[in-house]
C-alpha cells in the first residue's frame, strides 16, 4: 500500500547493545528533524528534570523508551518502527529491543531494510556484538552499513580513536563482504554530526549521519531489472474483464510487452495496465497494479508473469538459509507451508548442513535447527516454486515457513538456488495416465488411510474391507504399519524423526500405487497430524479419505491384544503412543469409527459404502 | 488488502464513516477496480450517531454499490444506556464492542479491516499490520507473529480472526494531504460551518437532535466549528474553526504544534478514543 508522501523513502535499522547510545540518537534523530510536537517536549522536560538523568538537560532516550513499559506490562515486541522526515528524504526507522530474540529481532527488522546503521561506544571499540550485527544484516541482504562512532565526547573527541575502530571495522567489512558507506564520530546525547556538523570535530570534514542517510544511494535499480509480477489476485468482476493483480516486484511493464507466466510457461502480451485512474502507459517496481493480457490464457494466484526473455527459474529442491524463530525446533522431515511471493506450497527441510556461528563464522554440525539458529539446509516442495535466488530478488527469494498445526510462523528464510538434480531431472510425463489406469479397472484410485492408536481395531476393519472390496471386483492394496516395518521401513525406530519418515515413505508408495489406478489401504498409527496432512497434500484432492478409528485410549489398553500397552506401562517400550508419546486425532476425518458403538464388521461395510458412492459421484 | 481477501474466508470492512474510513474506502475502491469491494461493509450504530455521517453513508454506499451491515445494541440496552447516564466505558461496551463483537461472531468473519494508525499513541509502534485475535476475540500481545519482508502468514486455526490495519503507517497529516490529494468525498462535519453549540465540561458539543437537556444556566448557541475526529454527538467536542475547506483545514492543522494525542485530549476528550474504539473494534 502506497503512502501518499512523494519524498524517496530509505527503511533502516539501528543496531547496539544496551548502552551504546540507540535511544538516544533516534530520541536526536526525532527531535532535530522537529519530529517532536511542541506538547511533547514539555512532558519530555518535565520527565528530564524529575529522572534527572542528563542533569537538567533533555534525555531525549525517554522519547522512545515506551518499549521499556510495554515490557514491563509484559508485552514483548519483536520490532518497533519509528518514521521521521526531511525535505529529502522519509525515513523508517527499525528499531530492534531486547536480548532474549535479539537474531529473531535483528532479521524481521532488518529483512525490510536498505541501509545500517552500527553504534559503536567509542570507549569500547569494536565488540563481538558488533560484529554479530553486521553478520546478521548481510545475512538478510542489508549490505550497506554506516559506522556510527558514538559518545565521541566522552574520548576527549580524539581523531585517532575514531580512525582505529573504523580501520578494525574496515578490515571486517571487507572480510564478509558488506560495504561501509560510511563512518561519523558523534555524541548523539550532544547532537555532535548527527544532524549539525560538529565545532568540536573540526578535524571531521565528512557528512553528518543525516546527511549520509538523506544521500546514500542504496537501492539496486529495481525498475531497469527484467520484469516480474507474483499474482496475488485474479481480478474477475464479470465474464468480459479479467486482470491480474499484484506488486511489482522488479522490471517495467508497458501495453505490448511480451510476457512469460510462470510456472505454465506460456506467452502472452501485455493489453491493458488498469487502475480506477484511468489505463497506464507504463508502471514500475513496487506499483500495486491490475493487468489484462491479449490472450485468454490460464493464471491464477502464485504465478508469476514476467519478462518473456527472461523469465526466473522454477524448482522443488533448493538449497536455502534458514532463520529459526520458534521456541520448538525444526522438524526433520516435516512438512511445513511454504510462502514465497504469493506461492504457498508444502515444504519439507533436511537435517541442516550446517548452523553458522555469528561471531566466529565457523560452520557448526547440527542435527537440528533451534529458537535463534541460522544454519544452511536443503529443502524440497512438493510443487515447483518461481524463484530467484535471494542475492537477486528478496520477493522471489525470500519465504516464511508455517506451521500446519498451530499456524505460527517458525522459520524465515533465503533460497540460495536451486538443486541441480532438481532443475536436471525433469519429470517424464507418462503416456498412460493414471486416469486410464483406473478406468481400466472400472474405478477410481483412493488412499484410505487408517489412523488410530495401537490396538484401536485398525487392521482387523482394514482386512475387512479389503476382503469386501475384493469380493466387489475391485483392485486395492493393503499397506500395513506392522508388515512395512519388517522390510521397506526396518531401518527406521519410533522417535519423532523417524515416525515422520515412516509415514513419508508410506505417503509415497502409497501415492505410486494410486498412481497404478489402486485403491490402497494403510494401517499405521500415523499419530501426528501434520504428517497425515503431509500425505493428503501429496494426492490430488479427495484421493486422501482419512479413516479415524476412535476407540478410547483405556479401551485400547484392556484389549491391548499384542500386550504392547504392559510393556509400555512397564517402561520396557519407549515412546509408545498414548503412553508416552501423544496421539494427535484428526480433527475432520472423512469418516470417523467409534469402535465402542459399532461391529469391525458394519465398520467395514460402512467404509465400502462410502467409496462406492465416491466412484458413483 | 488483495492479501487479505486472497487468505481469508470472509472478510469485512469495519465502516465508521470518518475520515480514516474514507481513506480506507479510496483504497479498497482502488485495489479492486473495476470490481466493486468484494467484501461486505460493517457499520456499528450506537443510536447517537451525527445525522449528517448516517447521510453521508447512505451516500457511498448507493454510489459505489456497497454492501452494508448495520449493527446494533438491543434496544433495551439502547434504551437503558445513554451518553448523559452511562459512564464512558459502559457506554463504550455496550453500544459499540458488545454489537461489534455480537456482530463479527454472527457472521463468522474471520478477517476484519480497521483504520488504527501507528501515530495515534506511542505504544502503537509495535502494532503490525496483522493482528491475530483468539476466539474469543482477545489480542494477545505475546502471540503475534513475525512480518518479514511483506510475506504476512494469515492462516488461521477455527474460530481465530485478524483485524487488519492498512493505514498502519500513516500519520493524520498523511491522512488529510491524501483525501485533498484524491479528492475524496468526506462527512460535511469535518469542515468549519455554523452549527448550534453548547459548552459542556470544557467541551464543545454540537446539538445534532432535541435529545439532550439543557442544563440551566445552558443555552444553545451558533459557533463556528468543526470536528478533528467523529464519534457519537453527545460525546464528542469540536473545534472553532474558520476552515471551511480542506486546504484551510490541513493549514489549521500544520499550525497546530500540539499533537493529534494531546489535542484530543483537551478539544475533543472521550470522543477520540470513542472513534478508536468504533473503527478499530476494540484493542
Ligand atoms: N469391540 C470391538 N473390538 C474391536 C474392534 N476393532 C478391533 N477390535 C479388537 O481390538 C483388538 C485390536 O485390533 P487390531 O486390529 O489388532 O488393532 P491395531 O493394532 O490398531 O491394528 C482386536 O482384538 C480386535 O478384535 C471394534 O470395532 N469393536
Amino acid at each position: 500500500m502506497t503512502e501518499p508522501d512523494k519524498r524517496e523513502l530509505l527503511r533502516f535499522i539501528t543496531c547496539g547493545s544496551v548502552d551504546d547510545g540507540k535511544s538516544t540518537l533516534i530520541g536526536r534523530l526525532l527531535h532535530d528533524t522537529g519530529m517532536i510536537p511542541d506538547d511533547q517536549l514539555v512532558a519530555l522536560a518535565a520527565d528530564s528534570r524529575r529522572l534527572g538523568t542528563q542533569g537538567g538537560d533533555l534525555d531525549l532516550a525517554l522519547l522512545v523508551d515506551g518499549l521499556a513499559a510495554e515490557r514491563e506490562q509484559g508485552i514483548t515486541i519483536d520490532v518497533a518502527y519509528r518514521f521521521f522526515h526531511t525535505a529529502a528524504r522519509s525515513f523508517i526507522v527499525a528499531d530492534c529491543p531486547g536480548h532474549e530474540h535479539y537474531t529473531r529481532n535483528m532479521i524481521t527488522g532488518a529483512s525490510s531494510a536498505d541501509l545500517a546503521v552500527l553504534i559503536v561506544d567509542a570507549r569500547g571499540g569494536l565488540t563481538a556484538q558488533t560484529r554479530r550485527h553486521a553478520v546478521l544484516c548481510n545475512l538478510v541482504g542489508v549490505r550497506a552499513m554506516v559506522l556510527a562512532v558514538n559518545k565521541m565526547d566522552l574520548v576527549g573527541h580524539s581523531p585517532a580513536v575514531f580512525d582505529a575502530i573504523v580501520a578494525d571495522f574496515t578490515s571486517f567489512a571487507a572480510r564478509i563482504g558488506v560495504t561501509l558507506i560510511g563512518a561519523v564520530p558523534m555524541s548523539s546525547l550532544k547532537g555532535d554530526n548527527v544532524c549539525a556538523p560538529s565545532p568540536n570535530m573540526a578535524w571531521y570534514d565528512g557528512p553528518t549521519l543525516l546527511t549520509l542517510l538523506e544521500t546514500a544511494d542504496v537501492r539496486a535499480d529495481l525498475a531497469a531489472a527484467p520484469l516480474r509480477l507474483p499474482v496475488q489476485w485474479v481480478n474477475r468482476p464479470n465474464p468480459d474483464f479479467r486482470g491480474y493483480a499484484g506488486t511489482i516486484a522488479a522490471g517495467t511493464v508497458r501495453p505490448g510487452d511480451a510476457v512469460r507466466l510462470l510456472p505454465s510457461g506460456r506467452i502472452s502480451q501485455v493489453a491493458r495496465i488498469v487502475t480506477m485512474d484511468g489505463d497506464l502507459d507504463r508502471a514500475v517496481a513496487g506499483q500495486s497494479i491490475t493487468l489484462c493480457l491479449a490472450d485468454e490464457i490460464d493464471c491464477s494466484r502464485g504465478d508469476v508473469i514476467a519478462a518473456a526473455d527472461a523469465p526466473p527459474q522454477s524448482a522443488n529442491q533448493f538449497e536455502a538459509t534458514i532463520v529459526w524463530l520458534d521456541e520448538a525446533p525444526m522438524k526433520v522431515g516435516r512438512g511445513y507451508w511454504l510462502k514465497l511471493a504469493t506461492q504457498m506450497v508444502s515444504a519439507t527441510v533436511q537435517q541442516p548442513k550446517y548452523v553458522l556461528n555469528v561471531e566466529s563464522l565457523d560452520h557448526l554440525a547440527a542435527r537440528t535447527l533451534d529458537l535463534n539458529a541460522i544454519g544452511v539446509a536443503e529443502l524440497a516442495t512438493d510443487r515447483p516454486l518461481v524463484f530467484e535466488p535471494y542475492a537477486d530478488s528478496r520477493v522471489l527469494g525470500g519465504f516464511v515457513l508455517i506451521d500446519k498445526l498451530s499456524n505460527h510462523t517458525v522459520a524465515a528464510g533465503m533460497l540460495n538456488f536451486g538443486l541441480r538434480r532438481a532443475q536436471n531431472i525433469h519429470w517424464q510425463a507418462l503416456e498412460v495416465t493414471r486416469e486410464a489406469r483406473a478406468a481400466q479397472k472400472q474405478q477410481r484410485a483412493a488412499v484410505l488411510w487408517f489412523t488410530g492408536l495401537s490396538g484401536s481395531g485398525k487392521s482387523t476393519i482394514a482386512n475387512l474391507v479389503e476382503k469386501r472390496l475384493l469380493a466387489l471386483g475391485q483392485h486395492s492394496f493393503l499397506l500395513d504399519g506392522d508388515n512395512l516395518r519388517h522390510g521397506l521401513n526396518r531401518d527406521l525406530g519410533f522417535t519423532e524423526a523417524d515416525r515422520i519418515e515412516n509415514i513419508r515413505r508410506v505417503g509415497e508408495v502409497a501415492k505410486l500405487m494410486t498412481d497404478a489406478g489402486l485403491v490402497v489401504i494403510t494401517a499405521l498409527i500415523s499419530p501426528f497430524m501434520a504428517d497425515r496432512d503431509t500425505v493428503r497434500a501429496m494426492l490430488p484432492a479427495g484421493e486422501f479419505i482419512e479413516v479415524h478409528i476412535d476407540t478410547p485410549l483405556a479401551e485400547a489398553e484392556r484389549r491391548d491384544v499384542k500386550g504392547l500397552y504392559a510393556k509400555a506401562r512397564a517402561g520396557q517400550i519407549a515412546n509408545f503412543t498414548g503412553i508416552d508419546s501423544p496421539y494427535e486425532a484428526p480433527v475432520a476425518p472423512e469418516i470417523r469409527i467409534d469402535t465402542m458403538r459399532e461391529t469391525p464388521e458394519a465398520a467395514a461395510e460402512r467404509i465400502v459404502a462410502y467409496l462406492l458412492a465416491r466412484q458413483a459421484g | 488488502m488483495r492479501e487479505v481477501v486472497a487468505e481469508a474466508q470472509r472478510p469485512v470492512f469495519l465502516y465508521s464513516v470518518g475520515k480514516d474510513s474514507a481513506v480506507m474506502l479510496h483504497l479498497a475502491l482502488k485495489a479492486f477496480y473495476p470490481a466493486p469491494p468484494p467484501f461486505p461493509f460493517l457499520h456499528i450504530a450506537s443510536g447517537w450517531d451525527f445525522g449528517d455521517l448516517l447521510a453521508h453513508r447512505d451516500k457511498m454506499v448507493a454510489r459505489h454499490g456497497l454492501d452494508l451491515i448495520v449493527a446494533s445494541a438491543a434496544e433495551a440496552d439502547q434504551a437503558r444506556v445513554t451518553p448523559f447516564t452511562a459512564g464512558a466505558d459502559v457506554y463504550a461496551e455496550t453500544l459499540l464492542t458488545g454489537p461489534l463483537k455480537a456482530a463479527l461472531t454472527a457472521h463468522g468473519f474471520d478477517a476484519a479491516f480497521g483504520g488504527g494508525r501507528r501515530d495515534e499513541e506511542k505504544s502503537r509502534a509495535k502494532e503490525r499490520i496483522m493482528s491475530f485475535r483468539s476466539t474469543s476475540h482477545h489480542w494477545d500481545p505475546k502471540n503475534q507473529r513475525p512480518e518479514l519482508w511483506d510475506l504476512y502468514n494469515l492462516r488461521l486455526s477455527p474460530g481465530e480472526s485478524i483485524r487488519v490495519f492498512p493505514l498502519s503507517n500513516w500519520t493524520e497529516a498523511d491522512i488529510w494531504a491524501y483525501i485533498a490529494q484524491e479528492m475524496i468525498d468526506i462527512v460535511p462535519l469535518y469542515l468549519a460551518a455554523p452549527r448550534p453549540t453548547v459548552e459542556r465540561g470544557g467541551q464543545i458539543i454540537v446539538l445534532d437532535d432535541d435529545r439532550m437537556a439543557l442544563a440551566p444556566g445552558e443555552a444553545a448557541t451558533l459557533r463556528n466549528v468543526r470536528f478533528r475526529t467523529l464519534g457519537c454527538w453527545p460525546l464528542t467536542g469540536a473545534v472553532e474553526s474558520t476552515a471551511a475547506d480542506l486546504p484551510s483545514v490541513i493549514a489549521e492543522m500544520q499550525a497546530s504544534t500540539t499533537s493529534e494525542r494531546h489535542g484530543r485530549m483537551i478539544d475533543v476528550g472521550a470522543a477520540a478514543s470513542m472513534e478508536q474504539k468504533k473503527q478499530a473494534g476494540y484493542f
